[in-house]
């Protein structure tokens, strides 16, 4: 199977969603709320270091406000660009501003039995069927921990689900599902161990965190020591922020992404003051909540604005982002999910979001779909093909050729044409057959990409991980739950 | 005259404007009108006008929300005439309410409380990160109908189970329905650990609960 990675580079598309004075008003009002609103660091390492910094804090409420000079010269120290590292060194994921690589999707709590149809409740060996899939997937930069192993006890949970992708794939592993200090220690010995000691993690880092923020203007406590310990440790870290308009933000668009530029930058900020040069990145999902219900969408248009702009922000900041995409709110593969899926992702795309998030999921992130997993790895390349534009030179042009065939004639037995009929866009699961063809079967897109998934588990050998570095992970694993 | 009061009050609600709807409570106080008649002749009126409108598409979300603010206000300015009148107000019910241990996660428990609380029950909102056994303690000091726990986290959700054991190990399961929210929650988690019900959003949580309690 091929170890290749499909990434968006240079593309031939732009798009100007914010003007630099649209960014600089954005950022002024980010600094006005950290300065004088203030935002909630619920750990007392996090206040130690702002309190050390010189920030103005609240220690009854935890609430920190800080001068826009602090936020802003902490921020320059963080590195621009560096690299997603993984266990194979072919599969490293510069993050350079010049590509845009797709991650699956994580951490929901059912999924649709790639077997038997039936939606369950997650378990590890979910965990691993799913990255075993990603590792042979092109369009699958990096994993997410799709699934919660449920079936593991919650002290350990996020060292099993890392495990089982090391297991399962050469790719790197950004966790979202390590969320305390405790666990994040292992985490950190877990990958020092892949990457051959904790030197070597540094400078090639196997494993990245994401920290959700608490919105509005908060963070968790534990997430906060767990990224601190990461960037210690030279583990590329972020923060996302899903600030909903509505709910946990302004009912205004623009709010919203002061809110959660707030959140992002405020702890953004504190790793840098803490290990100046860590490598951080943006990591943002913000949505509109619904009208009637208050649901977390994850989908709309609100959404396409926000994934393009979110890295006019990021750049700004010159900082790589971690986009939410993808993760349609439908309950199954059908319209909505193509509609949210492809629109959110190429508005995220055609600014350069360097990571997306993510494939896999219906139900707003909670239900794996091996099937629209497949689906979104198409809506990804037929992405990538859009952003590579027209190229119109001499070659292209055909001149010669359409001389050749004149007038009346076709074009199907060229030179020219077995010569670039490859760059023609060839779908897996877009139905083009004739209609009594279709008529015959009735299938669609749906059984296809569940009959490729189901062939990838089955055939897909992913390159093992050492059998002693799986024994010692247990071994860690093992200490920490005795522990 | 107090018809003309009464339908400010529900005008107030309607507008979600707390400011109006305290004066408003106040005024009845000096002008000595009952003030149970204020809350069912008054507010409640402007409430369901809301929660009809609400049902048929024309409010959203928010405005439900400012209305039952806008209620809640209104009773707790009304409450102290009630006390001294001897009067109470009658509730559809006590429900205890919290995000479990271990979880910080707010806004669809604070949601779900001000919808119980616009609907006619009494909330005991506790708050985030709230342990089990104070949970529990709370269900026994209010005697309460209902406890409802979010949770927004696959390893905080393992707290509800912990509550549920516990309320059946001190013999109280039977005496009380449970609720169970949150994001990861899904009808398979609520089977394994036995829950009553459970709501994937804050209106939904209104019918549920009055389900269990066999309200109409």
């Amino acid at each position: 199977m091929s170890k290749k990675i499909k990434s968006i580079s240079n593309p031939k598309l732009h798009l100007e969603i914010l003007s630099p004075y649209d960014v600089r008003k954005l950022h002024d009002a980010t600094l006005n709320i950290i300065e004088n609103v203030g935002i909630r660091f619920p750990s007392k390492k996090a206040l130690q270091i702002w309190e050390s910094n010189g920030a103005v804090i609240d220690h009854e409420k935890m609430i920190v406000k800080v001068n826009p000079q602090i936020i802003e010269s902490a921020i320059k120290n963080a590195p621009p660009t560096y690299n997603l590292c993984a266990r194979d060194s072919q599969q490293d994921l510069p993050l350079d501003g010049n590509h845009v690589y797709a991650g699956t999707d994580g951490c929901g709590v059912e999924v649709i039995d790639i077997h038997t149809g039936e939606r369950r409740t997650s378990k590890l060996q979910d965990v691993a069927d799913v990255a075993r899939v990603a590792d042979a997937t092109e369009e699958v930069a990096f994993h997410w921990v799709a699934l919660s192993a449920q079936d593991k006890p919650v002290e350990t949970r996020g060292l099993y689900e890392m495990k089982a992708i090391w297991e399962n794939s050469t790719k790197h592993l950004q966790t979202e599902s390590i969320y305390n200090e405790r666990e994040a220690k292992v985490a950190i010995e877990m990958a020092a161990l892949i990457a051959g000691g904790k030197e070597a993690l540094r400078k090639r880092p196997v494993l990245s965190l994401m920290q959700c923020t608490a919105p509005p203007l908060g963070h968790d406590g534990g997430s906060l020591d767990a990224s601190l310990l990461a960037a210690e440790a030279g583990i590329p870290t972020g923060f996302m922020t899903m600030s909903s308009a509505l709910t946990t933000g302004p009912a205004t668009m623009a709010g919203v992404l002061a809110v959660g530029n707030a959140e992002v930058i405020s702890a953004t900020a504190l790793l840098q003051l803490a290990f100046p040069g860590a490598p951080v990145f943006y990591a943002a999902a913000q949505t509109a909540s619904d009208l009637r219900n208050g649901a977390y969408t994850g989908g709309g248009p609100e959404d396409f604005l926000f994934g393009a702009a979110t890295n006019v922000l990021s750049d700004f900041y010159d900082i790589p982002l971690s986009m939410g995409s993808f993760a349609t709110g439908a309950k199954e593969p059908n319209w909505q999910a193509g509609i949210e899926n492809s629109l959110s992702t190429f508005m995220a795309s055609i600014s350069m979001s360097d990571m997306l998030l993510g494939l896999g999921f219906l139900h707003g992130s909670r239900i794996w779909s091996y099937a629209q997993m497949m689906m979104d790895a198409e809506i990804f390349s037929i992405i990538h093909k859009t952003l590579q534009g027209i190229t119109v030179d001499d070659e292209t042009l055909a001149l010669e050729t359409i001389a050749k065939v004149g007038p009346g004639g076709n074009f199907l037995s060229q030179k020219h044409t077995l010569k670039h009929m490859r760059d023609l866009f060839l779908p897996e699961f877009m139905d083009r057959r004739p209609y009594n063809e279709w008529e015959e079967k009735k299938d669609d897109a749906r059984d296809w990409a569940l009959v490729k998934a189901r062939n990838i588990l089955a055939n897909h050998e992913p390159d093992p991980l050492d059998p002693k570095l799986s024994k010692e992970l247990d071994k860690m694993i093992a200490a920490e739950e005795k522990y | 005259m107090s018809t003309e009061l009464f339908k400010k009050m529900a005008q107030s609600i309607i507008d979600g404007d707390t400011d109006v709807s305290v004066e408003l409570a106040k005024q009845a106080i000096s002008e000595n009108i009952d003030p149970i008649l204020a809350i069912t002749d008054g507010y409640v009126v402007g409430v369901n006008t809301v929660g009809e409108a609400f049902a048929a598409g024309d409010a959203f979300l928010p405005e439900l929300v400012m209305a039952g603010e806008a209620m809640k206000a209104a009773v707790a300015t009304l409450e102290p005439e009630m006390t001294k009148r001897g009067t109470e107000r009658k509730m559809l019910g006590k429900v205890v309410l919290a995000t479990v241990e271990g979880d910080i996660h707010e806004i669809g428990k604070s949601l779900v409380g001000t919808m119980l609380t616009a609907s006619g029950f009494q909330v005991f909102d506790m708050g985030v990160d709230v342990s089990s056994a104070k949970l529990i303690e709370k269900v026994k000091e209010v005697d309460a109908d209902i406890l409802a726990m979010s949770a927004l986290l696959t390893t905080t959700m393992v707290k509800q189970k912990e509550v549920i054991d516990l309320l059946d190990s001190q013999g109280l399961r039977r005496k009380v329905k449970v609720m169970v929210g949150g994001a990861p929650v899904t009808r398979d988690w609520v089977q394994r650990i036995e829950a009553d019900g459970y709501s994937e959003d804050a209106i939904g949580a209104v019918k549920v609960a009055k389900e269990l309690l066999g309200i109409s």
